[in-house]
Order: structure tokens, then C-alpha cells, then sequence
């Protein structure tokens, strides 16, 4: 039995709770354990642009908590994902700033020395349950489904810390998606950013770059974008069905979470995949799904 | 004389404050949107709305969450145990104790037929409900001042709502106490009641009550004769029994009486018994008086906001409904703290020591901010970074005992004080994703704004250092030099290659990158490398930066180039930052 503890993160819980109830009723069909560390706060993440020791003390507050319960860490969140790392990798090096941040780490009765493992939802799918493993609990799988892979960069890159997959050739997220039957296109803009970092900041940019990636998507033929990350779901979902309205006529390419893909295809129900909790319609995904597997 | 004219001073100041605060929650504002409204059209409009509900199928909804959250506050429940037993013995100690005791006349009078306080079961509940009240007490100060709770913060406001109720209850049991032992008080009963009786009976009557009901007296002494006892209960059983229980029943006082004993007599003689009875009715009138300007205000406006909050629908209540509650939900803060000791920036309070960064701590701010106050330039500053150093996880709206909705709440008041205050370099962070998400809610034109202030804060005296006329000199001053080498130093492996600016989407994105950015990445490595740090500062580049480590993954020669823009960012935000850091020192509001 692997068991981890579960960090979900600020964006999952309030804005793509689905997520969460999705990829907790897949890992528990895969035997995954969860253990909920109520004392988690944020990764990090969004302080890191302007304040880099508040960044690393969250990262690290949170790292500390699961070394002190003796877990590894199962992180949804690419962001997150890449926010751990990135402090892990940072308080491997010693320094000034490390010294301060562990002194803090100290005075709240924690400890830190780095033991435990970040692990991206994707990876314990992949390497931990295993594809062979997973095709085992498909009850359907997808006919003639074209699906757009979005990698997320904070999970790929930089690739010397975060350690998740070939960053210039990757295909674990690929050969996830293709074990449901359904077909990783590939596509011009597959690895590149969202655009959700700068939401908020640079929206015009933002914006454009989402795009950008949506016709590279569609002039591939894709049927949905496929994330693993709430951020790049949120731009994907949230930001797109705005962008929508804001240009009649736009027909939308609508995404869909991994986890909602597997668990259909796992015959887990649509309500605990929260599919109706997608800004844009996803229902017609389980018109792909056929009873015979392949 | 004194009782009578406290009494009716303190209700009147009691329901004068009711009608204060209340008028408040139509005419005060927490925050920027929804459009301004007299307080006749918001008190209309909340009332039309209140009695939409009750006629609609919506009560039912009304009335579970009154009795759950309201009576049985479940909230708290499922926050700690603990927390709820306290909560609970402190609430229905003192409300049971307020009609059946303070109102004993008017309420339990007309409720039951018998009622007598010194007979039973009265006498006794007296008793028990005053104990709860005290227990739960006890818990809060444990919690408060022994329990070392992190980011659990203990303002004066809290520190006097116990020391009022603790001051309450303890007078009482004193006074209760002191009274069982009174000779002063017996006699002056004896002969109310029992006042024809032959001294010879008093006496043995005297020495039945010393025996059994804990007075203390002088003139009476032990051990006493069986027939002196007899004869003292038969004159007990004839005048005193019909309306006075025994005293044990009144255990917590007799206790009390009985640890006072020692010194009772000297104290009923120096008048104790009158002090006590101003201590107590005088404290539980200041209390009253007080009720409306104190945090006990919640009794009333916390469970109007669980009320509230269980039938009102974020996306369909009007504008000025939602601007009604928020101030209810200013005064509903009952300072508990739990969304403080959950709050996931609470990182960021312990790395900027903003104690506004904690939900908790905000309250007070933004009820001066409402109530029109002006807030001194540091104290706007602080909270400013502390309402939007967070990370709109909705945590403290989920776990608020009081029903809160502090999400909402943040939300407007944040709007308002980036208009209207001073320039915030946290807008330049990812923690601006949520303002963005919810940017077609703010009007075209202010939606930049606190954008443009920040960036002007932060990068402006930059700017004129990328002007591409300028000549530049190759030999800058020593402190620029050392200032670059303070950090990630890898930018000086750079060969210009260019690449990092041929994969970077944010320089495809634009057909004149340059113009758009200032500077692009591998022009940054370069101006790095000749010692022009804060020309690389002034770059919009280092803002517009996806942080995607495109750049960083694509270099051949290993510049941490992303890296190195997020220490640009740092120093460049250093320059504003200095001087806000330690708010607290300027003086809290609290």
C-alpha cells in the first residue's frame, strides 16, 4: 500500500474542487492512501515573483510537515509541484537565507533535512501504479478521441530540479492518456506555458498566448485539451469560457482533467468526476467511450 | 436608589448603542463595488429581502441554520470540542442565567407558578449555570493566555469580554456565598419572617442554620444540644423551609460560604455582603451598557450573519444587500482566530511579521476603514499588503465559526484600498490570479490602475536607464558591481547566443519585443555581465516573465536565466519594500 500525504494546494479546494474528488476516487481504485495534513498551507508559489524568503519558508513549512510524519508528498498541482521542488533544490545549497528559514522551520517545533519525496500526481501514476496496472481497471475506453496533452511548465521545467520527465521530448502525460485508448495529438504549442501566470498581471498577454495555443490545438485536431494542473485548467476552462463570451462566435475547445478522462474509463460516475463542474461543457467525452477494450 | 438609576441608565445606554451600531450596518461601506445607496433605500431593501425569505420556502433553510448554527453552533463543532463545550457552557450558562435569575421576576415568575430563587430546583440551577458560565471561562483563559496556539492573537477586546464575565460570575458566587454565612442577613430574615418568636426559639433557629445551612455566627456555639437542634428545626420547618431550600443545594455558593467562613463574620460586619451586591449588579450593568460597543455585540450580529449567509446566493443578491452584510459581518467577528491559525499565508505573515496578513487581524482595520476613519500612511501600507498577500484559498470562509464570508469580504475591501491607497508591488505576483479572474467586475478603467501604480513604484527610476541613446558607461560605480554579484552570478557564462530569447513566448508573442519589453533575456544576461543591474531592473521583461524556464532549459551554457530574473524582481521590489516591514511599530489599531 503507497501512502502519501495529499497536498491539494489554495486554487483546488476553491476553484477546481473537481480535481481533487476526481484524482482522490482514481488513486484510491489504484490502492494509493491519502493522508490529509491539515497544517498544510500554501507552496509558495505566488509570493515566489516578489518575496523569496516568504516563497521558501511556505515551500518548506509544508515539506517539514510531511518529513515529520514520515510521508512522501502527492502534489496535483504543477505549480505547486515546481514551488516544492524548486525550495527543496534551493535548500539543498546552504546560505544565509537557508539558515533563516530553517531557524523559522525550527522554532515551530518542526524539522527539516530534505527526506521527503515531491511526487506528481502523473509520476505515481506512471512509474508507481504503472500502465500496465492501469489498463487492468479500464472497464471502457475511448474511441477515436483526439486529445491535447497540456505538460504544464513548472512540472517539465527547469528539468535538472524538478525531475519529471524528458523536457524537450516528454511523454509520460502522453502514454497516460493513450492507455484510456484515446490519441495524444501532437501539436505545435504542446509544451509551452498557459499564459496563467500572468493573469492578473499581464492579462492582454496572458491571453495570447492561450491562443495561441488553442488554434496550434485545434488545427491538430484536438477534441479537448487534456491538464494535470488547476492552473493551466483554470486558463483553459475558466479564462477560455470569458474570452468566449467576450468573441460571439468562437467556438470553444474545452478541457478536461486527467483524472476525469482515467475515471470515466474506470467506470467511476460522472458526479464523483464532478464533470458538471466544468466551466465548459464536457458531457459529450463519454460519447467516445466504448464497452469494448482494445 | 443606586440599583434603579444604574439599571435604566445602562439600558438606555444599551439600546441607544443597539440603534447606533445598527444604523451603522445600513450606512457604512467595506468596500468598492456595489453602487451607493442612502441607508433608508439599503434598511428598505434588506427588509424586502428578509421578508422574501420568510414567505418563501427558503425559511426552512433559515430555521435549521438558527437552530444548528445559532443554538447548537455546529461551526464551532466541527472545529474543536473543546472549543464548543466552552462556547456552549459560556452561551447557555449565561442565557439561562439572564432569564432566571436577572429576570427571574418578569420571565420565570410568569413561566412557572413556584418560583422562588432560594427554592429548588432554582435555588440549584442558579448554581449550575453560574459554574458553566465560569467553566467555560476558565477554558478561554487557558486557550487565550496558557495554550501557547500559533498566530492566535489576544487583543484588549478579548481580554475584557472574560475579565467582564469572569468579574460577573465570581461577584455573584461571592456575594451568594458571603450571604449563606451572614449573621446580618439571617437575622434580618428572622425577623421578617419569623419575627414573633421567643429569643430562646431565634436561638435555637440560629443554631439549626449555623448547624445546617452554613451561617456563621458568634452568638451561637458548638457543639449544640440534640433538643436545641429539634427544637431549631421545628421553628425552620414552620417559618423558613416553605420558602428557603436547604443551603447545600446552592452547592458552588455554599462551598464558597464555607471557604469565606474563617473570615465571614469580619467580613459581614465591615459590610461585605453590600459591596459584593454593587460589585456584582454594578459589573453585570457595565456589561450591558457596554454590550453594544464591545465584541459581545456578536450575540446579535454573528447569528444574523450565519442567517444570512445560509439564504443569501453570492451571484443574485443585490448589490446593497451584500454591502449591508459586510459591515453585520465586521461587527460578527468574534476575534477567535481560527482562520488565522488555518490561513494558508500565514507563511507570509511570519516572513513580513504584517500581523495584518492574518485574516483575524484585518477585522479591526477595515471597521475603521468603514467607519471612515483615516488610517496614517504606514498603517494603509500594512494593510493594503496584508489583504492582498493571500491566496484566495477560502479556507477562513469555510472555517469561520461566525458564518463569515470572509472571501467575499477580502475581495471588496481589497478593490477599494489598491484604488484609493498607495502602490502595492505584491499586484506585480502571481497573487493578482484571482483579480485577474475576476477582472470584468471591476469598470475598464480603474482595473489598470493599481497595476500601473506598482509598476510605477517599482521600475519607474529604472526606466530612463534603457533609453537606447544613452551612452553607457563601461566602468560602473563599485556598488552596482558588487550589487550584481550578490546573486545568482551565472549570467557571466553567457555567450549571447540568443537563445534564451529565441524560445521565451512572451518575446514571440510580440512583433517589436523590444519596445514592449525594454530588454529581452539573453540583453538582460548581457547588461548583467557589463555591471548595468538596474538597467536590467528597469526591463518590463522581468515582469512580463511567464517564469515558464524555457530560457533556463534551453541554455547551453547553464545561466539560470529565470532564476536570475526572479532576483532582479527581488531587488527591484526591495527598493519600495523598505520601510513597510515593521507596521507595528508605528502603532496597531488595535
Amino acid at each position: 500500500m503507497m501512502r502519501y500525504s495529499f497536498f491539494i494546494g489554495c486554487q483546488i479546494p476553491s476553484r477546481v474542487p473537481q480535481y481533487e474528488t476526481a484524482a482522490r476516487a482514481v488513486l484510491k481504485k489504484f490502492g494509493v492512501e491519502l493522508a490529509d495534513i491539515r497544517q498544510f498551507n500554501c507552496c509558495g508559489y505566488p509570493m515566489r515573483n516578489v518575496d523569496k524568503k516568504a516563497f521558501l519558508l511556505s515551500s518548506v513549512k509544508n515539506l517539514a510537515l510531511s518529513e515529520n510524519q514520515g510521508l512522501d508528498m502527492l502534489v496535483l498541482c504543477n505549480c505547486c509541484f515546481g514551488a516544492l521542488k524548486n525550495a527543496e533544490h534551493i535548500m539543498a545549497e546552504k546560505g544565509p537565507l537557508q539558515d533563516e528559514v530553517l531557524g523559522k522551520i525550527r522554532e515551530m517545533g518542526l524539522d527539516y533535512q530534505g527526506k521527503t519525496r515531491i511526487r506528481h500526481y502523473l509520476s505515481v501514476l506512471y512509474h508507481d501504479t504503472g500502465i500496465a496496472a492501469i489498463k487492468k481497471q479500464l472497464h471502457k475506453t475511448y474511441k477515436e478521441l483526439n486529445i491535447a496533452v497540456q505538460y504544464g511548465c513548472h512540472a517539465l521545467r527547469p528539468s535538472t530540479v524538478t525531475q519529471f520527465d524528458d523536457p524537450v521530448a516528454p511523454s509520460l502525460f502522453d502514454e497516460l492518456v493513450a492507455a484510456t485508448g484515446a490519441k495524444s495529438v501532437d501539436w505545435t504549442n504542446k509544451l509551452e506555458c498557459c499564459g496563467a501566470p500572468l493573469i492578473g498581471t499581464n492579462d492582454a498577454l496572458s491571453a495570447d498566448l492561450f491562443s495561441r495555443k488553442r488554434e496550434a490545438a485545434i488545427k491538430a485536431e484536438a477534441d479537448f485539451f487534456c491538464t494535470s494542473c488547476p492552473y493551466c485548467q483554470i486558463q483553459f476552462d475558466t479564462v477560455q469560457q470569458m474570452l468566449v463570451e467576450d468573441n460571439a462566435g468562437q467556438k470553444p475547445l474545452p478541457s478536461i482533467l486527467f483524472p476525469q478522462l482515467l475515471g470515466l474509463s474506470m467506470n467511476i460516475d460522472s458526479q464523483t468526476l464532478g464533470l458538471g463542474a466544468n466551466k465548459l461543457d464536457i458531457s459529450k467525452i463519454e460519447s467516445y467511450l466504448s464497452k469494448d477494450k482494445e | 436608589m443606586v440599583f434603579t438609576v444604574s439599571l435604566y441608565a445602562s439600558l438606555i445606554i444599551f439600546f441607544l448603542g443597539l440603534i447606533y451600531r445598527g444604523g451603522t450596518w445600513f450606512q457604512r461601506e467595506a468596500g468598492f463595488y456595489g453602487q451607493k445607496m442612502s441607508a433608508s433605500e439599503r434598511f428598505f431593501s434588506a427588509l424586502k429581502s428578509m421578508l422574501a425569505v420568510i414567505f418563501s420556502t427558503k425559511i426552512v433553510t433559515l430555521l435549521q441554520a438558527f437552530v444548528l448554527d445559532v443554538l447548537l453552533q455546529r461551526k464551532i463543532l466541527k472545529e474543536s470540542v473543546l472549543r464548543w463545550a466552552m462556547h456552549m457552557l459560556i452561551f447557555w450558562g449565561f442565557i439561562l442565567l439572564l432569564f432566571m435569575h436577572a429576570l427571574g421576576r418578569i420571565v420565570t415568575d410568569a413561566l412557572f407558578s413556584n418560583y422562588e430563587p432560594t427554592l429548588n430546583p432554582y435555588f440549584f440551577l442558579r448554581d449550575l449555570f453560574g459554574l458553566m458560565v465560569l467553566a467555560g471561562v476558565v477554558v478561554a483563559v487557558i486557550r487565550r493566555f496558557f495554550l501557547k496556539i500559533p498566530r492566535l492573537m489576544t487583543s484588549s477586546m478579548d481580554k475584557y469580554a472574560i475579565g467582564i464575565l469572569a468579574v460577573i460570575i465570581l461577584s455573584g458566587f461571592l456575594l451568594s456565598g458571603l450571604k449563606i454565612t451572614s449573621k446580618t442577613e439571617f437575622s434580618n430574615m428572622a425577623e421578617e419572617y419569623a419575627g414573633w418568636l421567643s429569643d430562646e426559639e431565634l436561638q435555637a433557629l440560629e443554631s439549626y442554620w449555623v448547624s445546617d445551612y452554613g451561617l456563621v455566627s458568634s452568638d451561637v456555639t458548638r457543639p449544640f444540644e440534640a433538643d436545641v437542634l429539634d427544637q431549631g428545626k421545628q421553628a425552620h420547618e414552620s417559618y423558613c423551609a416553605y420558602c428557603h431550600a436547604p443551603a447545600k443545594s446552592a452547592f458552588a455558593s455554599y462551598s464558597t460560604g464555607k471557604v469565606l467562613s474563617p473570615a465571614a463574620g469580619a467580613m459581614d460586619r465591615a459590610g461585605f455582603v453590600g459591596i459584593l451586591w454593587y460589585i456584582h449588579f454594578l459589573s453585570c450593568f457595565i456589561g450591558l451598557a457596554y454590550l453594544p460597543f464591545s465584541k459581545m455585540l456578536h450575540i446579535f450580529s454573528t447569528p444574523v450573519t450565519i442567517m444570512a449567509n445560509a439564504v443569501m446566493d453570492e451571484k443574485k443578491s443585490k448589490p446593497e444587500n451584500v454591502a449591508t452584510r459586510q459591515i453585520i459581518e465586521l461587527d460578527a467577528c468574534t476575534h477567535c482566530c481560527t482562520c488565522s491559525l488555518y490561513c494558508s499565508a500565514m507563511m507570509g505573515y511570519e516572513a513580513r511579521q504584517n500581523t495584518y496578513i492574518l485574516p483575524s487581524e484585518k477585522i479591526a482595520p477595515l471597521k475603521a476603514l468603514a467607519a471612515g476613519r483615516d488610517l496614517n500612511e504606514a498603517e494603509t501600507r500594512a494593510i493594503l499588503e496584508g489583504i492582498y498577500l493571500c491566496t484566495n484559498c477560502d479556507r477562513c470562509t469555510v472555517v469561520c465559526p461566525s458564518g463569515i464570508n470572509l472571501r467575499q469580504l477580502w475581495l471588496n475591501a481589497r478593490e477599494k484600498l489598491l484604488q484609493q491607497g498607495p502602490a502595492e508591488p505584491l499586484v506585480l505576483s502571481q497573487l493578482s490570479f484571482v483579480r485577474g479572474l475576476n477582472r470584468k467586475k471591476t469598470p475598464a478603467d480603474s482595473y489598470p490602475l493599481p497595476l500601473e501604480k506598482a509598476d510605477n513604484a517599482v521600475s519607474a527610476k529604472y526606466r530612463p536607464l534603457l533609453d537606447p541613446e544613452r551612452s553607457i558607461d563601461l566602468t560602473p560605480p563599485a556598488a552596482d558591481r558588487q550589487q550584481a554579484s550578490g546573486f545568482e552570478n551565472t549570467f557571466s557564462y553567457c555567450f549571447g547566443c540568443q537563445n534564451c530569447s529565441t524560445v521565451c513566448p512572451v518575446v514571440g508573442n510580440y512583433e517589436d519585443p523590444q519596445e514592449q519589453l525594454g530588454l529581452l533575456p539573453h540583453q538582460i544576461m548581457c547588461s548583467l555581465g557589463l555591471g548595468l543591474t538596474e538597467t536590467a531592473m528597469g526591463a518590463k521583461m522581468i515582469w512580463d516573465c511567464l517564469t515558464c524556464y524555457q530560457c533556463q532549459e534551453h541554455c547551453p551554457q547553464n545561466v539560470n536565466v529565470t532564476d536570475i530574473l526572479y532576483e532582479l524582481k527581488y531587488m527591484a521590489v526591495a527598493g519600495v519594500d523598505e520601510g513597510r516591514q515593521n507596521h507595528d511599530q508605528a502603532g496597531g489599531l488595535r
